[in-house]
């Protein structure tokens, strides 16, 4: 079954699973035999860009050893056969340069999503 | 034609994207049947004299404009209040259009 | 009937979302259709047993006065109307990291991988995100 996964809320469960649970959590759909995709869409279009960098949070005297990386899971994910696109129009206005992108991600206009829908059974909303 | 069901819950006066699922609607309205379906406070876009009722506009005669009566109930909005071309819809039609009508539903 | 399977993953009190997906479940429920939820993240916390009612200082109620229902009540409420037609898993890996383990009866543990299993069997889907 085809399910669209649109990723929007980013950064927010860094020091939780030390990487993104929407991500997590499709990469293991897809494990269990949902053939699933990818969209980042709003400020979830920056896990698409090259060398994030969340080293070095400590408290107090504990240190995060596995920070997360959200652009390796991406290309985790992608390795596994789940295309992953971003909305061209939401990284344009966050002033991110397409060459700085993760390599396999794949743009798509706002205008073009109804197309990208119509591929999908189910589109999430995450 | 894919049946579509946008379910938008966000203040349309501080959500950054507010307007992405009317965008989004009027996009797959062109070739698709398309209901929105306004829950919380999304529903703060449905009085007429509300600036965010403007991002309906487009959308009249083109989708189903849907606002959930316990959130409208729930913000005191009164049906003379309503914007034209919105209608007051319970979860149970909610219910049916995922369920019964299997309309792909996105949850914004 | 028809199934429904809906991803939930607001915690109690945050979010009005919580309030529309209980709404959601009691109407597909009367409607006589069977629903799965898979909580995730947050939402594990809505079936927590050791949840608590209390008084109300502001307007000077007690805890009887007040009659006033955690969410793990009105989710118990639903299995009770629900005859069976109601699953529930908490994600299990977010049980352990907040620490969450202590249920009400009815939800039971599990992973994405159960998830996917009602995706595949069920009539519809609905993933209803935090904000």
């Amino acid at each position: 079954m085809k399910v669209l996964s649109i990723v929007e809320t980013a950064y927010r469960a860094t020091v939780e699973e030390q990487d993104d649970t929407i991500l997590w959590l499709n990469h293991m759909l897809k494990n269990n035999g949902l053939d699933v995709g990818i969209l980042l869409r709003g400020s979830a279009g920056n896990y698409a860009v090259k060398g994030q960098d969340a080293s070095g949070l400590s408290f107090g005297d504990l240190e995060m050893s596995h920070p997360p990386q959200i652009d390796e899971d991406l290309r985790a994910l992608m390795a596994k056969g789940a295309p992953v696109y971003y909305v061209r129009e939401d990284v344009a206005e966050r002033g991110i340069q397409e060459a700085n992108l993760v390599e396999g991600v794949q743009p798509i206009s706002r205008r073009d999503l109804p197309s990208l829908f119509e591929e999908y059974r189910l589109v999430w909303h995450w | 034609m894919g049946q579509y069901l946008l379910i938008e819950t966000h203040d349309p006066f501080t959500a950054a994207d507010g307007g992405g699922t009317f965008g989004l609607g009027r996009r797959l309205a062109e070739e698709h049947d398309v209901v929105i379906f306004m829950l919380q406070n999304a529903v703060l876009a449905t009085r007429k004299a509300s600036s965010a009722a403007a991002a309906l506009t487009p959308l009249r005669g083109r989708a189903t404009l849907l606002a959930d009566e316990f959130s409208l109930r729930e913000r005191g909005i009164r049906d003379d209040e309503l914007a034209e071309g919105v209608r007051r819809a319970s979860i149970d039609e909610l219910v049916d259009l995922v369920v019964r009508d299997g309309r792909k539903a996105i949850w914004h | 009937m028809g199934t429904l399977t809906i991803a939930l993953m607001d915690p109690p009190y945050e979010t009005e979302t919580t309030t529309t997906a209980l709404r959601i479940v009691d109407s597909a429920l009367r409607k006589g259709h069977s629903v799965n939820v898979f909580a995730y993240e947050g939402a594990v916390n809505l079936t927590m047993a050791e949840q608590a009612p209390h008084a109300n200082p502001v307007k000077g109620t007690s805890v009887e006065e007040e009659a006033h229902p955690t969410t793990k009540d009105w989710i118990a409420a639903l299995f009770r109307s629900a005859q069976g037609r109601l699953s529930w898993v908490n994600c299990g890996l977010c049980v352990d990291e907040r620490g969450a383990g202590k249920w009400i009866e009815g939800p039971v543990r599990g992973s994405p991988k159960e998830f996917a299993e009602w995706v595949k069997s069920s009539d519809a889907t609905l993933v209803i995100p935090t904000n």
